[in-house]
């Protein structure tokens, strides 16, 4: 199928040259990176630019670099070298697990991290290591830079809070100091390619410290605040988990879809919950452990 | 209207193109490449894979005219002169029968065997996830690239060894 819909093509070799673009067509402008949405979207009609601004060739956008416990990712780094980048799987193992995830190989080797974050669609595999590593949105217009965390920046399913002369051109992460770890557990229908039916997130630490949060559960990922306070300074026991799986519906609002039913949804969070905490404190024991296996079902 | 010129399968080849244009049409349709196939032409069967600069992407989803100055392959590049090990195992395997997905397959594995010259069968699951296959069930691919690869065994999951000949009879 040709693409029927007909626009320019920009390939500026400085974020200045591609900021002044955005800013002078600004919501007709699209930025392109990898293309795996926005290509698909423009092709089904969903939208309809004028200018495709590609940024692969500007150096400033393909940083990624671990540097005083803050984790940068710019713009178009890609799925494929998040996941071989070592220091990455290190700092931040959630990350690691939620790429690993994402779509296929194929389509991990072009699509970003931040275009991702962009899309914003309710089941998003990296929102929820963002989430719990307090990530940060950097946003870059000719008007100077906007710093947005990531709390504030998924308003609704596939809206954003940035502007219509805005790129996206980095996320921080903030890389705990103390010992940490993390892990992410997502269900799909069938191993590779198909989107989050419920996904969860865990991070902790040696303080009793945790952080959760869930994707495809609810109008915009987010943190599970009311579990977190619940657990907050207690020794992980099987009896603390299952108090903290009787709080998943008062964290979730999932509906019924083409993947799944809500009630599977709210049941199999209290699974996945309690699969995860455990599982984050044999990584915090130092146990390898292999996320995918996590849920049974084929690989 | 643009020229570009890139390198396709080790050849540097120019071509006009539109902005619109996806990479997949302009190989097949203007340039005569017909090995990669239009499937689903949403990223989501792999019919369509090619290597850019070495990595397996969707050329139904790249434009044409970011290609410039990158280097294209596709089946045809890594057979010019003779089959490939990889495309002898097919053969050898049965491992298609209509064979809409193979070059995918094909060149996906290529990619893997780059990296990876000793997968495991995990491994290899992982890097055609992507593809699909309605024809074969996938069996006879594992055993062609675990053959090929001389993957000597593969821990199944109830701790049994199980070797690739025993597969196949």
């Amino acid at each position: 199928m040709a693409i029927a819909h007909e626009f320019g093509y920009e390939r500026p070799q400085s974020l200045h040259a591609a900021m002044t673009m955005k800013n002078s067509f600004r919501a007709k402008a699209f930025v392109y990176a990898g293309g795996t949405d926005l290509v698909v979207n423009i092709k089904e009609g969903m939208v309809k630019p004028e200018l495709l601004v590609d940024i692969k060739d500007i150096p400033d956008l393909h940083k990624l670099c671990l540097d005083n416990g803050t984790l940068y990712i710019g713009a178009s780094v890609t799925f494929t070298e998040l996941i071989d980048t070592d220091f990455v799987r290190l700092a931040c193992p959630m990350l690691h697990d939620a790429c690993k995830t994402v779509a296929s190989s194929g389509v991990r080797s072009r699509a970003t991290l931040i275009g991702n974050v962009c899309s914003a669609v309710p089941s998003l595999d990296s929102a929820t290591p963002l989430l719990c590593y307090d990530a940060v949105v950097h946003c870059g217009s000719i008007d100077g830079v906007r710093n947005i965390p990531i709390s504030q920046w998924f308003l609704a399913p596939r809206k954003t809070a940035i502007r219509d002369n805005e790129i996206v051109t980095g996320i921080s992460l903030i890389i705990p100091k103390e010992e940490s770890t993390s892990v992410y557990l997502k269900l799909g229908r069938y191993g590779g390619e198909d989107l989050a039916q419920a996904g969860w997130g865990i991070w902790m630490n040696k303080d009793r410290q945790y952080r959760v949060a869930h994707c495809a559960l609810a109008p915009t990922p987010a943190r599970a605040t009311k579990i977190e306070a619940m657990l907050c300074g207690k020794e992980l026991t099987d009896k603390l988990i299952e108090e903290a799986v009787a709080l998943v519906p008062q964290e979730i609002s999932p509906i019924s879809d083409i993947r799944s039913g809500k009630e599977y949804r709210m049941y199999v969070s209290g699974v996945m919950l309690k699969r995860g905490l455990k599982a984050a404190l044999d990584r915090l024991n130092g146990k390898e452990v292999e996320p995918a296996k996590l849920l049974g079902g084929i690989s | 209207m643009k020229e570009i010129s890139f390198t396709l399968n080790n050849e540097l080849r120019s071509v006009y193109v539109e902005p619109n244009e996806v990479l997949l049409d302009v190989l097949r349709d203007k340039l005569g490449v017909k090995s990669p196939k239009c499937g689903c032409e949403r990223g989501d069967c792999g019919a369509c894979t090619v290597l850019l600069d070495g990595k397996a992407v969707r050329s139904c989803l790249v434009l044409a005219i970011e290609v410039e100055d990158h280097s294209i392959v596709t089946v045809e590049g890594i057979s010019a002169d003779k089959l490939s090990a990889l495309q002898e195992a097919f053969i050898e395997f049965n491992s298609f029968q209509c064979g809409y997905c193979a070059p995918g397959i094909i060149l996906a594995v290529t990619e893997l065997l780059l990296q990876h010259p000793h997968p495991t069968l995990e491994q290899i699951k992982e890097s055609i996830a992507g593809n699909l296959c309605r024809c074969t069930g996938y069996t006879p691919i594992f055993d062609a690239i675990m053959a090929l690869t001389k993957v000597e065994h593969v821990p199944s999951q109830d701790g049994k060894q199980m070797l690739p000949e025993e597969e196949q009879q």
